[in-house]
């Protein structure tokens, strides 16, 4: 079994990231000029939670950076430190220092850079108020188990074995009232003196009145202990340790003596227990716990928000489980059919229940593992402020939809396509502030981070109003790097594209920034990772907008089963744009292998499924069934797929090839039809680059049709 | 011994639960004041000790323990306050929200389960 220490650890820094959220919100909205006293209160509490997790861990840095972080928040909170725009790019600072600071922790590593600097800048703004008070970070040893306390009885026989000259300590004890409206009993307290050592207790009742004039909410008992301690090197702290609590609340006195044995008192060894009798002032006795009463006063506040955390291992299974029930109930409704029930029947009534039943659980499954992007933008916060600060531009983030709910790994994997898309908009996309106010702008550029929910995709999109991109020169790049052929004629969504090839760069300098020897391929590698597209829509002087589209889902996909070389293939649907017969396609003729079949007025170069997928060609297709799928897989540019035949559309269950295969081209996955076969899922832009039409775009595809 | 114990922070929770119920202690857990006091209700026989942390959203840990001390049925039971700070500023107020005594974060395991046996006599 794995140390529950680990667990808690683990959970630590899960916390830490929700922390961190709720920091980086108040901070935001604090620097939005929208925060109010519940906004600073989340901050500071963040940050002191925080501090005290990490002080469990013993993770020094953290803590001290978390201590200066709080103690600063805490004069924020409580008004002795002065809110200005200074103080907040300092407060952003530090929460992304502690951002690092957790990281490091994690990975069990210490700051290699030194920030002292920043913290006694926190220091430096905080000292008008007093310091919050002392904290030292404890290590605290789980593992070993304290030992057991001894019973009182043991410790009584170990003190008969005690020297003759014996340390006895005499406590005078009394009670104030306060003492016991605090939840105190001194019955408790003796008790936990018994465990020092042999105890005798004589009760004090000289100042208790007589019952008339008994107030019972006075204190007007004393006692007097004599304890014999067990362990002779028992200390005065020890015995205060016990009444630690009762500070400030008693009248108590300790005295310590030698006293020979024989001078010991007699033990009245039943006495403890019952001379301590309920004083005077005790609280009313705990009412019969039969009914418990709703304490006085308490409003019915708004019901915490009901979660549980579940282990994501057993969310997959059942996502898995689902997927196999959508097969079952796929082939179930093959079988039905085959055996010849038509559409009137109860059995086909029934079936229809099991599939409208099939899908809600499916849906309800998925949306389990579905998560806002919230979490992911706020993060965006930061890349923001830091790229801004490495470029010397202004820039004001505005977020749009972080409420829209994707898929947890989904959202995990964006992180790294998002954060640089987002640097290359700031970088490459927006001016410098002088060359803004010359282009008549706002010198603060703005990039707009927006999610939305388009049925069942995701648009996340990253909107800049910047300059726009320069064709011209993406263009002469391109040239340059031989990625196209001098003199080739380029529609401009065709130019943008070029942004996407591997190896280009725009910047003639690496940039520091967004630079680092990495394009936008590696973007449009992740998020067709994601089974997603990414786009890219620009103008000049007014901005550009890069977009991803993302499946709501990793699990379950729409498509479009077709026949191509006797082989069953799934065409994702979102690719696709249109279909037509062969027979009533308007196809052109190029020369050898090259067909272009014309869509929506525009010819657009063809391929054939099985040749493209490297099937030997087949010839036992009825020519009727033939058919052109016409494609555009968003980042690419559209082109006609033949098949042999159309044979349905609905959603299939995506299973993944990538731990038994590797990269397949031109597959993304594989999903098991209704009557158990297997099919591979097409992935059209793959499928479009290996059929070389993603490379330099062709002249054919400029034909306007004539006909 | 049942203690029901309240911290906003699920580090903190965890903690406190692992240490308890390492000694036996059964626990109840509570995410914040307003929580605290649900939580509470529900619990029959009541707990024998509260512990609480004090900075918390909705209901702080004193404003708690004010709700709790307001309740005869409630009053007698012992709260240990949670907390960071370890001033004399702190104790005083703990101890006029009407707190028992307090633990100081981050706690050492066998403390605290000392600490919950003093007041409890348990």
């Amino acid at each position: 079994m794995s140390d529950p220490m680990d667990t808690i650890r683990a959970g630590f820094f899960e916390e830490c990231g929700e922390l961190m959220e709720v920091l980086e919100a108040g901070l935001l909205a604090l620097q939005d000029g929208t925060s109010d006293a519940d906004t600073i209160a989340s901050i500071f509490r963040a940050v002191h939670s925080v501090k005290g997790g990490a002080g469990a861990f013993d993770m020094a840095s953290l803590v001290a950076f978390a201590h200066d972080f709080e103690t600063l928040l805490d004069g924020v909170r409580s008004g002795t430190v002065a809110q200005s725009p200074a103080l907040v790019a300092t407060l952003l600072r530090a929460a992304d220092r502690l951002s690092d600071l957790i990281e490091l922790s994690r990975d069990g590593r210490e700051p290699t850079d030194d920030f002292d600097e920043l913290a006694a800048h926190l220091r430096d703004l905080e000292t008008a108020s007093p310091p919050v008070g002392d904290f030292t970070p404890v290590a605290l040893d789980f593992g070993l188990d304290p030992d057991p306390e001894p019973e009182p009885a043991e410790q009584a026989a170990a003190a008969s074995d005690a020297p003759q000259d014996m340390l006895t300590w005499q406590i005078a004890f009394r009670p104030h009232s306060e003492l016991f409206s605090s939840g105190n009993e001194p019955l408790f307290l003796f008790r936990a003196l018994a465990v020092l050592g042999r105890i005798a207790v004589s009760i004090d009742d000289s100042a208790l009145p007589n019952l008339a004039n008994l107030d019972p909410d006075l204190a007007s008992l004393a006692w007097r202990i004599t304890l014999i301690p067990s362990a002779n090197d028992l200390t005065e702290t020890e015995i205060e340790a016990i009444f630690e609590f009762a500070e400030d609340l008693c009248d108590i006195t300790l005295e310590c003596a030698m006293a020979p044995a024989s001078v010991a008192p007699a033990w009245p060894d039943a006495q403890l227990p019952t001379t301590t009798a309920p004083p005077a002032a005790a609280p009313p006795p705990p009412a019969s716990p039969a009914k418990p009463v709703p304490p006085a006063g308490s409003v019915t506040p708004p019901p915490a928000a009901k979660t549980i955390r579940v282990d994501l291992d057993r969310v997959d299974r059942l996502v898995n489980l689902v997927g196999e029930l959508v097969i079952s109930q796929s082939m179930l409704a093959r079988s039905i059919s085959l055996a010849g029930h038509d559409g009137q029947s109860d059995i086909m009534d029934g079936l229809d229940g099991l599939q409208q039943l099939t899908r809600d659980i499916q849906d309800s499954v998925m949306s389990i593992r579905a998560q806002p992007v919230k979490s992911l933008f706020q993060r965006m916060t930061r890349i923001v402020r830091e790229a801004a600060q490495a470029t010397g531009k202004e820039v004001r983030l505005e977020v749009v939809g972080e409420g829209t709910e994707i898929d947890k790994t989904v959202v995990e994997r964006l992180a790294d396509p998002l954060t640089h898309m987002i640097r290359n908009a700031i970088d490459h996309g927006l001016e410098s502030p002088a060359e803004r106010l010359a282009a008549g702008k706002p010198q603060t550029g703005i990039v707009r981070l927006s999610a939305a929910q388009q049925s069942d995709r995701v648009v996340i999109e990253v909107t800049d109003d910047g300059r726009g991109i320069d064709r011209g020169r993406v263009l002469a790049r391109a040239v340059a790097r031989g990625l196209v052929e001098p003199d080739t004629r380029l529609e401009t969504h065709e130019i943008d594209r070029l942004l996407f090839r591997p190896g280009f760069s725009t910047n003639d300098e690496v940039s520091q920034l967004s630079g680092r020897g990495v394009g936008l391929d590696v973007v449009q590698k992740a998020i067709r990772d994601l089974n997603g597209v990414v786009s890219i829509a620009s103008e000049d002087g007014i901005g550009c907008s890069m977009s991803a589209s993302l499946p709501l889902t990793l699990a379950i996909l729409d498509g479009m089963v077709v026949t191509a070389a006797n082989q069953r293939m799934v065409i994702p649907l979102s690719a696709i744009v249109e279909t037509q017969t062969l027979a009533s396609a308007k196809i052109r003729n190029l020369g050898p292998g090259r067909n272009v079949a014309a869509l929506q007025g525009v010819f657009v170069p063809m391929v054939d499924l099985a040749q493209g997928m490297g099937f030997p060609p087949t010839q036992n297709t009825r020519d009727d069934d033939r058919a052109i799928l016409f494609l555009r897989p968003g980042e690419a540019a559209a082109y006609a797929l033949q098949v042999d035949a159309i044979d349905s559309q609905g959603q299939v269950v995506i299973k993944g090839l990538a731990d038994a295969f590797g990269r397949v081209p031109c597959v993304s996955a594989a999903t098991i039809l209704g009557d158990g076969q297997v099919a591979l899922i097409v992935d059209p832009t793959s499928l479009a680059e290996a059929a070389g039409l993603a490379r330099a775009p062709r002249p054919a595809t400029h034909l306007e049709i004539v006909a | 011994m049942k203690v029901l114990a309240i911290d906003d922070s699920r580090t903190i929770r965890d903690m406190v639960k692992l240490a308890l119920s390492r000694e036996g202690i059964e626990i109840e857990l509570a995410e914040d004041g307003h929580h605290g006091l649900e939580v509470l209700e529900t619990l029959d026989p009541r707990p024998d000790a509260i512990l609480t942390d004090v900075n918390m959203p909705r209901l702080d840990g004193f404003g708690f323990i004010n709700k709790v001390r307001e309740n005869p049925i409630y009053a007698g039971i012992p709260i240990l306050v949670l907390t960071t700070e370890s001033a004399k500023a702190m104790k005083q107020r703990a101890r006029a929200a009407g707190a028992t005594g307090w633990i100081v974060k981050p706690f050492d395991p066998a403390r605290l389960v000392g600490a919950l046996r003093t007041v409890t006599g348990l």
